[in-house]
């Protein structure tokens, strides 16, 4: 007997009880994984719907008016809030779970109570929403939700934070993975700053300018130190996952990641330059903004190099296409961001459509791009299903990421010609609003075609809970590979034993 | 990097000396500034608004003016706020004191507000403008407020309320159209919007 046989009759036995080990992990997270992805599912859908009606509004102003829940300064925050905590949130919220249990290789710890959260999140979300479009929300960006609100999500966030924390510090991986890192931070920032804005905001109400300051410290941070964190860790850990080969540096991932930690945190009062507030606090927040340059720069780099030469499998995979489409608009949204808090470039681009094509590029092409290709990859294994229709993931794709890019191009040049005109006294704004119109009617032909793209994600997404579609005995990809016999099917992802 | 407390401690000092330096500092600044200008004799008065006008910045609130005004003046040399006749000067924190919510806003899909009050004086105008900003601003995309005023048949005498309209755009004979409790309490909050006293020393 040589050693060779022995050695691969052990891996072999290693194997199979990796994969057993994954099936119990998956077993364990599977309620409260789908439980938050389908509450992130139809709020993407009430958060698109409120979208288009905001998005209409503002080219025709008449369009659906009368009742006073219908009126754009009710429809807009509502927007915001449905897609960053019901959509944006809950589908982060699911992916951090499932991928620190697998990294973590234990089980998800506290299920039921998971469970539970789902539950709270969704009710804050349902009186959240109806309390901003009946007329209590706060006008206070990104804090809109009245003072009812803020305890189901704190609850919440406090259940997830527990269960994610419980089930690292139980882990049986002693190697601590780079996208453990970034989940450790979400689920520890978010929950202080959440709970932090909303006591001094909502309910010990700070007033005067300060408030402010603590407004877009806090505003900045859910895409900084939320959805950056859970987007770029679901980043690291799915690419190697799907090419089935290691991150390319480690010096790199963690320069990457403490270097946004410590940077992040000090962007957010770019949104107040020009404003009533003492000019070192905003020069801070400049500097923090231009200093993010280097983890956005590090990442980029650490991300292309170990995606370099496998470029070919864009054609195939579904999880990668999306997860690539995302990292890139991090890397040009973050650069932008770096940018345009410079004074010379805010004082045109303020105020303007400029700022909202931006928000949408980090929020949209980036998170949420990220988390349509994760959950591409992770409900399958949950449902032990996959995909019903390689074609209708492929109208997916190409419907929201030809949409958000006709949108972000659209509101860049009207922002831009926006802002260039309002600094020039002599422009009538009347003349200004007048311009503005053709490219915010681009934007509501985008907002069509992204919206087209949810309907399909929502279709599969319903579909594949059920079991609806043919049973596959591989991965649903874009077209049929020649190596497909060589393709591993669910519960042995790539291989790996991440 | 295999140890959790080391990720722990980092991920806390890195997010806590951001909330000590944007959240805590400003904050004790401002109130340090606030208790020096309340020493003053001639101390401008903490709360401007009052009554009818504070109510009226709860209507605002509620309708979320804020997503399309802001009211904040940048200073001279950076854009063209003052040129365009939108204040005097820049405002400074002290124009902002005891307000909640504090509305400066980060769009202006319709001009800043800051001191409205005292570019347009007109009652009249007001309401004719937030219930169809289309009868005064020909080609304007803000949104009718009609929500906020009652259409109602006259019986009697017409009431002093009733907005008069321009013949093209008057409503059905024999009804007028009157402010809510609601649109009287925007009306007096614009009105009251002025953040043109002068200084005597620059703001921060």
């Amino acid at each position: 007997m040589s050693d060779q046989t022995i050695s691969t009759a052990q891996t072999e036995s290693q194997r199979q009880a990796f994969a057993r080990q994954r099936a119990a992990i998956d077993a364990s997270a599977r309620w409260p994984v789908l439980g938050f992805f389908t509450g992130s599912v139809v709020w993407l859908l009430v958060g698109t719907g409120l979208a288009l009606l905001a998005s209409i509004k503002l080219h025709s102003p008449e369009f659906l008016d009368g009742p006073s829940w219908l009126t754009f300064g009710r429809i807009r925050p509502a927007h915001l809030n449905t897609v960053a905590y019901g959509w944006a949130s809950q589908a982060g919220i699911g992916v951090t779970l499932w991928s620190m249990a697998r990294l973590s290789r234990t089980e998800l710890r506290y299920p039921r109570l998971l469970m539970f959260a789902v539950l709270l999140w969704n009710i804050g979300m349902l009186v959240g929403t109806i309390g901003i479009l009946a007329g209590e929300g706060t006008s206070i960006e990104w804090l809109e939700f009245p003072a009812f609100a803020p305890p189901f999500f704190a609850l919440a966030f406090a259940i997830v934070t527990v269960s994610t924390m419980v089930t690292f510090s139980n882990r049986r991986e002693p190697h601590v993975y780079v996208t453990q890192w970034y989940l450790i931070g979400a689920v520890f920032w978010f929950p202080w700053l959440y709970t932090a804005a909303n006591l001094l905001v909502i309910y010990a109400s700070v007033s005067g300018v300060s408030q402010a300051s603590i407004n877009w410290w806090y505003a900045h941070n859910v895409l900084g130190l939320w959805m950056t964190p859970i987007g770029v860790g679901s980043t690291y850990y799915l690419l190697p996952k799907v090419l089935g080969r290691p991150i390319y540096s480690y010096q790199l991932s963690l320069l990457g990641f403490w270097s946004l930690a410590l940077f992040y945190n000090w962007a957010g009062v770019h949104h107040l330059i020009g404003g009533p507030l003492p000019a070192w606090l905003i020069t801070l927040s400049i500097v923090g903004s231009v200093m993010m340059l280097i983890p956005v720069i590090t990442v980029a780099i650490n991300h292309h190099m170990t995606v370099l030469g496998s470029f070919r499998q864009l054609r195939y995979s579904p999880t990668l296409r999306f997860i690539v489409f995302g990292a890139m608009s991090y890397s040009a949204v973050s650069i932008q961001g770096s940018l345009q808090s410079l004074r010379t470039i805010n004082e045109v681009t303020h105020f303007t459509h400029y700022t909202v094509a931006h928000a949408h590029m980090g929020a949209y092409a980036f998170f949420t791009m990220i988390m349509f290709g994760s959950i591409y990859y992770i409900v399958p294994r949950l449902t032990g299903w996959e995909w019903a229709a390689g074609g209708l993931i492929s109208f997916h794709f190409w419907s929201t990421s030809v949409g958000v890019l006709v949108y972000f191009i659209a509101l860049t040049f009207g922002g831009w010609y926006q802002g260039l005109d309002l600094n020039r006294a002599d422009v009538p704004f009347m003349t200004i609003v007048r311009n503005t119109l053709p490219y915010l009617q681009v934007r509501s032909w985008a907002g069509i075609l992204m919206a087209a793209g949810h309907l399909a994600f929502a279709a599969l997404f319903v579909m594949n809970l059920l079991h609806i579609g043919k049973q596959r005995s591989g991965p649903t990809l874009f077209f049929d590979r020649p190596d497909a016999a060589t393709l591993t099917v669910i519960g042995d992802a790539s291989g790996r034993t991440v | 990097m295999n140890q959790g407390p080391t990720i722990f401690l980092g991920v806390f000092l890195t997010f806590a000396s951001a909330w000590l330096g944007l959240v805590v500092a400003p904050y004790v600044q401002f109130e340090a500034q606030r208790s020096q200008n309340a020493a003053k004799v001639d101390a401008p008065p903490e709360t401007p608004m009052e009554g009818l006008a504070a109510q009226g910045r709860q209507v605002y609130r509620a309708n979320g003016c804020v997503y399309c005004h802001s009211q904040q003046i940048r200073p001279e040399n950076f854009g063209s706020d003052i040129a365009r006749g939108w204040g005097p000067r820049r405002t400074v924190a002290q124009d902002y004191v005891g307000e909640r919510p504090v509305m400066l806003g980060t769009m202006r899909t319709g001009p800043d507000l800051a001191n409205i009050g005292t570019r347009q004086t007109s009652a009249a105008w007001h309401h004719l403008h937030l219930y169809n900003s289309r009868i005064t601003s020909p080609g304007s995309i803000m949104p009718r407020f009609t929500f906020l005023y009652e259409q109602r048949k006259v019986v009697g005498q017409r009431s002093s309320a009733a907005l008069t309209f321009p013949p093209e755009w008057d409503v059905k004979p024999g009804y007028e159209v009157v402010p809510t409790n609601e649109a009287k309490a925007l009306v007096a909050y614009l009105l009251a919007m002025d953040r043109s006293r002068p200084l005597e020393e620059p703001g921060p």
